[in-house]
């Protein structure tokens, strides 16, 4: 992948896509106006809101000298991001520079307090929304410690945080028919080289680290977010599954054309994933922005010149 | 951390968004006035027809009740009136096999409760219980020709006195404890069931019980009698309207597992918030022969519940899996008892609770193993979940090894919903409440899964009924 894969010809994209739909019979109904009018009837899991909003519409997470702490502790001291649809940033550093929790409270993790700053999304205010709200909004967190869910099935969990998706902003949204949505859970899971018994298991329940890391993956690509905050994906996974998490992510990304953040401490996922903006982050800021050169130039040199102050 | 304070107010108190809460008029045929005395047992005993030796029977138990003091090691039970309670209230003349005979009033209620319709679909046969008798016995005329029997319990003392003889209060006596000395005094309705050896009932019996009366006070008598290499399932399930004066339920169940046979009895018990529920439950098990309970205690005031299971003869196999939820007011003081008194016997107890809104969830357990049972085994699981910081849960397990060669496993765990679950649920678009109520869901999984189909989509619904306050 090239750094031109952001410059899509929309107009294009969107004639395309129409086209194929049609073709396809997939939709029962497409109102031609413009983009972001566009209503769609029918049932299907894959063509979504979402699919619709990422490709056609632009979104835009504005992090704007974000302070805050938790139990007292500053974590995050003046941070400054803004990650747009069609771009692919990076975020390294070592370990305690706040990079965890900065995603943890642009999803809306109650343990963190802001005391200062921003997170604006399409220019709005979302510090005060609840996780499920931005959720809703399209924001979407891949975990660094996926979390086990007892006695809930992945497939029913997924099934519902889709639905959960969809009405938030289409009041007339049809459930999709949960065969089909099996379906598309299973089709997903297969991308990702897991069995697609893994439906019907518990949400990471006796899932090995990979697997956890893969369920991860395979959840953005079905709940289709138009902004993606990925907190190291690539932690404890072998070369082969580093591959195919990878290769969801570049998936995810040219199919549905969101913002992308990557966390990570390792140069390594970037031998798969070529990302517009690489950032250095230090003791709750960025302390260095670059292109991607950066991230090797810093594989060979260490974060010390940039992190003494 | 506990369940958001925003969660805690949504969730609203489980009083008041009752679904079975409703109330229905009806002359009752006869009632007896208020409090227990020889004369009300004569009575209930003589519109019965009973032989004498049942009255007999009866009167020794109301004996052995009054001399016995009330229990003071579960729940509070010390706001019981016996004084004001109604022991005896027919409802009707006499049990009816046509649910079109039923008194309309009647009908309702059950229609209501959706008990036809289960019937039709899905049921080998029903029984309905309103007040002290039972209003409708049926069972599908395959299994008649096949030797079953099923009748509420006082027409089967009429028609097969041979097995109330031989079996009646043999695995639980009257002087077992306070409230089957009541129950063996006042006894009236319930079920019984007789399954001839190699007989096996594929499709679920049900009986439903409702108490609809204000102070009523419902004693059914259940004798399930599996013969050699048969097999069946009983289902029962209980409602009661919301009064804001207290019911009390105390039932007796008796099952004889013969050698190679396998009972399952299951209970969807989800009385009112003001229904006592003091309930003895006991079955024998003999050579290879297997009991199951499943016990699911959602409603009521207070429960106090531990179905047992005797091992009698070698190989025979108990399980006891329950699932209790306390909300505010409630206390579930639930549990199991085996006792394995012949070699190779082995058991299983899985218990789970739920407290939430200052409910109190008790565990209360025993295990013994006498002399002689060898090569015993036994595992233990209790698990807790706790939804938030004033809800209690209490683990009392008891075991009595008598024998070396045995084996014992006990687990416990003891729960919250971590901020953590919370926060990757929401995290993919489900609210608070939605979050919460699928990690409960999730949590009772275990034994929902063991419910036949129609039962588990009710128990979920009913859980999930609970954790959003909302009335379906």
């Amino acid at each position: 992948m090239s750094s031109d894969h952001a410059s899509l010809d929309m107009g294009k994209a969107y004639m395309l896509a129409a086209a194929h739909l049609i073709a396809e019979s997939k939709i029962s109904m497409v109102k031609i106006t413009s983009p972001q009018y566009w209503t769609n009837h029918h049932e299907y899991a894959n063509f979504s809101r979402h699919s619709f909003s990422n490709k056609f519409m632009n979104h835009t997470l504005k992090i704007q000298n974000l302070h805050a702490e938790i139990d007292g502790q500053k974590i995050i001291k003046g941070f400054d991001l803004t990650i747009k649809s069609g771009e692919i940033h990076v975020i390294m550093g070592p370990n305690g520079s706040g990079k965890s929790t900065l995603c943890k409270i642009v999803m809306g993790h109650p343990s963190y307090e802001i005391t200062e700053g921003q997170i604006l999304f399409d220019d709005k205010e979302i510090s005060d929304l609840e996780p499920n709200e931005r959720a809703n909004l399209g924001i979407f967190l891949g975990f660094q410690h996926p979390f086990e869910i007892p006695g809930v099935t992945l497939g029913n969990f997924l099934r519902q945080a889709h639905n959960a998706n969809q009405k938030a902003t289409n009041k007339e949204f049809t459930p999709a028919s949960p065969v089909k949505f099996m379906q598309d859970v299973k089709a997903e899971l297969e991308n990702l080289k897991m069995e697609a018994s893994f439906a019907a298991r518990f949400v990471n329940e006796n899932f090995s680290g990979g697997e956890k890391k893969r369920a991860e993956i395979a959840q953005m690509n079905i709940l289709k977010p138009n902004t993606i905050l990925l907190d190291e994906i690539d932690s404890g996974l072998d070369i082969d599954a580093l591959k195919v998490v990878a290769e969801g992510i570049n998936k995810n990304f040219q199919e549905n054309n969101p913002a992308i953040l990557i966390i990570t401490h390792y140069q390594r996922i970037l031998n798969y994933i070529v990302p517009h903006h690489v950032h250095i982050m230090h003791d709750g800021k960025i302390v260095k922005s670059g292109d991607h050169k950066l991230a090797t130039t810093l594989e060979e040199t260490g974060y010390e010149q940039y992190i003494t102050n | 951390m506990a369940v958001p304070l925003k969660t805690q107010k949504t969730i609203k108190e489980t009083v008041g968004e009752y679904k079975f809460g409703f109330k229905t008029k009806t002359n009752s045929f006869y009632k007896s006035p208020k409090g227990l005395t020889k004369e009300i047992i004569c009575q209930i005993s003589s519109q019965k027809n009973e032989p004498s030796w049942m009255l007999e029977y009866r009167l020794k138990a109301f004996e052995i009740f009054q001399n016995k003091p009330m229990p003071t090691w579960g729940g509070d039970l010390s706001n019981i009136d016996f004084a004001d309670i109604h022991y005896y209230v027919r409802p009707q003349d006499r049990t009816q096999t046509n649910w079109d005979d039923i008194p309309p009033e009647i009908k309702e209620t059950f229609e209501k409760l959706g008990i036809p319709q289960a019937e039709r679909k899905f049921l080998a046969g029903t029984g309905a219980q309103f007040e002290s008798e039972v209003v409708y016995h049926s069972l599908h005329k395959k299994l008649q020709d096949q030797g079953v029997i099923f009748e509420s319990t006082d027409v089967a003392l009429q028609k097969y006195p041979q097995y109330f003889k031989e079996y009646f209060g043999k695995v639980i006596p009257a002087h077992d404890n306070k409230f089957s000395a009541l129950n063996s005094a006042v006894w009236s309705g319930g079920s019984f069931i007789y399954v001839p050896p190699g007989v096996h009932i594929e499709l679920p019996l049900q009986a439903y019980f409702r108490i609809n009366a204000e102070n009523m006070g419902q004693f059914e008598r259940t004798l399930i009698i599996a013969d050699e290499n048969s097999s069946i399932h009983y289902i029962e399930g209980c409602t009661a309207p919301t009064y804001s004066t207290d019911s009390l339920h105390s039932a007796v169940v008796e099952i004889i597992v013969k050698k190679g046979a396998r009972v399952q009895y299951t209970t969807l018990q989800n009385w009112s918030s003001n229904v006592y529920n003091l309930v003895t439950k006991r079955a024998h098990a003999y050579e290879n022969a297997e009991m199951f309970w499943l016990d699911c205690n959602i409603g009521s005031k207070l429960t106090m519940k531990y179905p047992a299971v005797y091992l009698l003869g070698k190989g025979a196999r108990g399980e006891i899996q329950s699932l209790a939820f306390a909300s505010k007011g409630q206390h579930q003081d639930a549990g199991a008892k085996i006792i394995h008194s012949a070699p190779n016997t082995s058991s299983k107890i899985v218990s789970k609770s739920i407290t939430k809104d200052g409910g109190h969830g008790t565990y209360r357990g025993l295990i013994k193993i006498n002399k002689g049972a060898t090569n015993a085994k036994s595992h233990i699981a209790c698990d807790a979940l706790l939804l938030d910081n004033h809800s209690k849960s209490d683990t009392f397990p008891t075991n009595i090894i008598e024998e070396e060669n045995v084996a014992i496993a006990h687990e416990a765990t003891i729960a919250k919903i971590s901020q953590d679950q919370l926060f990757y649920l929401m995290s993919r678009g489900l609210t608070e409440e939605e979050s919460t109520s699928l990690i409960v869901n999730g949590f009772a999984q275990p034994i929902i899964k063991q419910l036949p189909m129609e039962y588990a989509i009710e128990l979920n619904r009913l859980l999930e009924l609970e954790m959003t306050g909302s009335v379906g």
